[in-house]
């Protein structure tokens, strides 16, 4: 078991990652019932209000607070406990973090920001949430520098040698996060906050939103990652095999720092202020993120057979059967995965230069994120969630709430099925996204969203309601574990972090040498960025003034 | 590095099948116009009104196959006078913004704009059958966004 200290830092972002959770869920199950006019809100709450709080709350602080919980307890874990420098930043970066979210929170509830969590200008919010976005980030930042400097004293007391694997992926991670960051960090303090307390009188908003999507594509991989940790480095383990190649998981992880930044484009193809050739050449470096998507499913499925055939299966499939399907932490993350091969199938169409046109703001899109973090990641958290906190507070993960996983990944799955595919379908007749209801005054083009079988708001509703149920269920094992499952006094009652062999001998060293990476990144993100991005601020129409239309 | 002879084929299959893709989706794009929405004009957020062709939206016939269409989007609804355009014609709509980030998107159709302040988006479409089309903001812009819509008649 991790030092106490590590432990509790770990506790308290679990702890606001699930009171995030409890909230953002609830935004959730209230937003499909309006949408299928079954639920009217009070006149002092807004659809918008419950729109932005359910962005923010699940998709940036639930993602963001656990990832943190991970990786600190994967970092004490794999390469030993924090110094006493290490740990005091760590927790200035929480609380600053965690004062950011509060803030941003804050301004959703009193009404003051309901511009959504993507606050496009010209809506223009109270200063002090986009004061509270920049915390958030800059408190992740000093996070981020607490783990790296960690990493740096590993590294200096182990010279020549590459790091372990789980260390590896959370510095890839962090770095990809790091540099993301500038965009968004870029716009909030050098356009938004100026403009929105008064001292610029307008806002150049094409440059504004380019810079958000720089930021705001490689956000999705800030939330991928950390899924591919756990199904690179805990799956095997779990299996009962080794990682399967070493340094194909490396060069997987370092691929993604190069495609997964210069390319938010691709969240712009229908907008004007930037020419078709830049909007192209982005959506090629879109999908060169396919190559290590494709490293790693190859890599899953070969670890499913190695573990299958030292089982003793035989034939072509039959290690399928051989899997661990009754433990939970396996068959939670197996789920997620395979909830992931339609949701990238997806993301490829939405890159699609012209195709994106059928699906750009329709509910399709809505599908395609709850498929993508809203499965494949969020699902992966749920199964790490199961034995971390256990293995954190000490308490054994008893025979009833491993029953209870069960339930709660099976009705997730089933939930989200439902709704996923409603919404998928729905978004290609039209409906559009972000939006409370409407039948826009009896259209009949409107009408049919309404009632179709699978294709109607009515089965979003129930997908919907089912997610609900099972959100509640995982809060209940998170506040069991936490508090009440009963302490792990024997050794076999002990829940372990699962945590892979790698066999790292014939890993070629420069895959961990980062100024390699971290400068072919900036040199892919000059190439997609500097010519648009000066364009913009060269040939910039007159500005845009603040607008609060809510 | 060592590479398993399986995931050769996978890895070599899946690039090849990514460029044949992409080369299929650029050629389509840059050879036979086919481009989504957008363009480079721009104009003042503030003088929509006074500015052409915005200063007299609507339909307007520019030869005997290709109408113009000049719509201007605000909270909450179009500016867009009796839109009432020809099956089989080229329509081309341009579309601009007097306040925040709206849309001007087609049900049924494949014309999905963006619509930007300071920035004019430009779609060339044809509609093929006539009828009475639903036309509506999809991307948020304040609380009445649900009820930003209106219709085109195709005859």
């Amino acid at each position: 078991m991790i030092a106490l200290q590590d432990r509790k830092l770990a506790l308290w972002y679990i702890g606001v990652a699930y009171i995030a959770f409890l909230i953002g869920t609830l935004m959730g199950l209230l937003q499909v019932f309006i949408r299928n006019d079954k639920l009217q809100l009070p006149a002092w709450l807004d659809y918008y209000q419950i729109l932005t709080a359910h962005g923010v709350l699940l998709a940036l602080i639930y993602t963001t607070f656990f990832i943190f919980a991970f990786f600190v307890t994967g970092m004490s874990k794999s390469i030993g406990t924090f110094g006493p420098k290490v740990r005091l930043v760590s927790w200035i970066g929480f609380w600053v973090t965690l004062l950011g979210t509060v803030l941003a929170t804050a301004m959703i509830v009193a009404g003051e920001a309901s511009v959504l969590y993507t606050f496009y200008a010209p809506l223009m919010a109270s200063g002090w949430y986009y004061v509270g976005l920049a915390l958030f980030v800059v408190g992740t930042w000093i996070s981020s520098f607490a783990l790296i400097g960690h990493y740096r004293v590993w590294r200096k007391n182990n010279k020549g040698e590459l790091s372990p694997l789980f260390a590896f992926m959370t510095i890839t991670t962090i770095i990809l996060w790091l540099i993301a960051c500038l965009g968004v960090v870029a716009t909030v303090l050098f356009q938004y906050i100026p403009w929105a307390f008064g001292w610029t009188d307008t806002i150049n908003v094409e440059l504004s939103r380019s810079l958000f999507w720089f930021f705001g594509h490689p956000l999705v991989y800030f939330w991928l990652l950390p899924a591919y940790i756990a199904w690179y480095v805990i799956v095997p383990k779990i299996l009962g095999v080794k990682v399967f190649s070493d340094s194909l998981a490396r060069l997987a992880f370092v691929l993604f720092i190069l495609f997964s930044i210069p390319v938010g484009f691709h969240h712009q193809l229908t907008e004007p202020g930037i020419s078709n050739f830049w909007k192209f050449l982005q959506v090629v470096l879109t999908f060169m993120v396919i190559i290590p998507s494709l490293m790693t499913a190859f890599t899953m499925f070969a670890n499913f057979e190695i573990s299958g055939r030292k089982k003793g299966a035989t034939g072509l499939f039959g290690w399928f059967k051989k899997l661990p399907w009754k433990d939970v932490r396996f068959t939670s993350i197996f789920i997620a995965m395979a909830f992931f091969i339609p949701g990238g199938a997806g993301g490829i169409i939405n890159a699609s230069f012209q195709l994106n046109e059928v699906v750009h703001n329709t509910l399709w899109i809505v599908g395609h994120f709850h498929i993508t973090v809203g499965t494949p990641v969020a699902m992966t958290f749920m199964g790490l969630t199961f034995w971390l906190i256990p293995y954190l507070t000490g308490r054994k993960f008893t025979k009833s709430m491993q029953i209870l996983a069960f339930v709660q990944i099976i009705t997730w799955s089933i939930g989200m099925l439902l709704m996923s595919t409603a919404q998928h379908i729905l978004g290609l007749l039209g409906a559009p996204r972000r939006t409370a209801f409407s039948n826009y005054n009896n259209h009949p083009s409107a009408m049919e969203w309404f009632d179709g079988i699978l294709t109607s708001h009515v089965t979003m509703a129930v997908g919907g309601s089912i997610l609900f149920l099972s959100a509640m269920i995982l809060i209940y094992i998170v506040a069991m574990s936490m508090f009440l499952s009963p302490k792990a006094l024997k050794v076999e009652d002990q829940v372990e972090f699962p945590m892979a062999e790698s066999d790292k001998t014939h890993t070629p060293k420069w895959l961990e040498n980062w100024w390699i990476w971290i400068g072919i990144a900036f040199a892919l993100i000059i190439i997609a960025y500097a010519i648009p991005l000066s364009s913009m601020i060269m040939h910039a129409p007159p500005g845009s003034e603040g607008f609060k239309t809510w | 590095m060592h590479l398993h002879k399986f995931e050769k084929v996978w890895l070599i299959f899946g690039i090849i099948s990514l460029i044949v893709f992409l080369s299929i989706v650029g050629v389509t794009a840059f050879s036979h116009d086919h481009h989504p929405s957008g363009g480079m004009d721009t104009i003042d957020p503030e003088k929509v009104d006074q500015t052409a062709p915005f200063d007299n939206p609507g339909v307007t016939q520019i030869d005997d196959d290709t109408y113009q269409v000049a719509i201007v989007a605000m909270a909450f609804g179009y500016t867009a006078p009796e839109l009432r355009v020809p099956a089989g014609k080229e329509i081309i709509f341009k579309v601009t913004s007097k306040d925040v980030v709206h849309s001007f998107t087609i049900d049924d159709t494949k014309v999905n704009m963006m619509v930007v302040p300071g920035q004019i988006t430009t779609r060339a479409y044809t509609f093929e059958k006539p009828g009475k089309y639903l036309i509506l903001c999809n991307e948020y812009c304040g609380t009445g966004h649900h009820f930003m819509f209106t219709e085109i008649e195709v005859y």
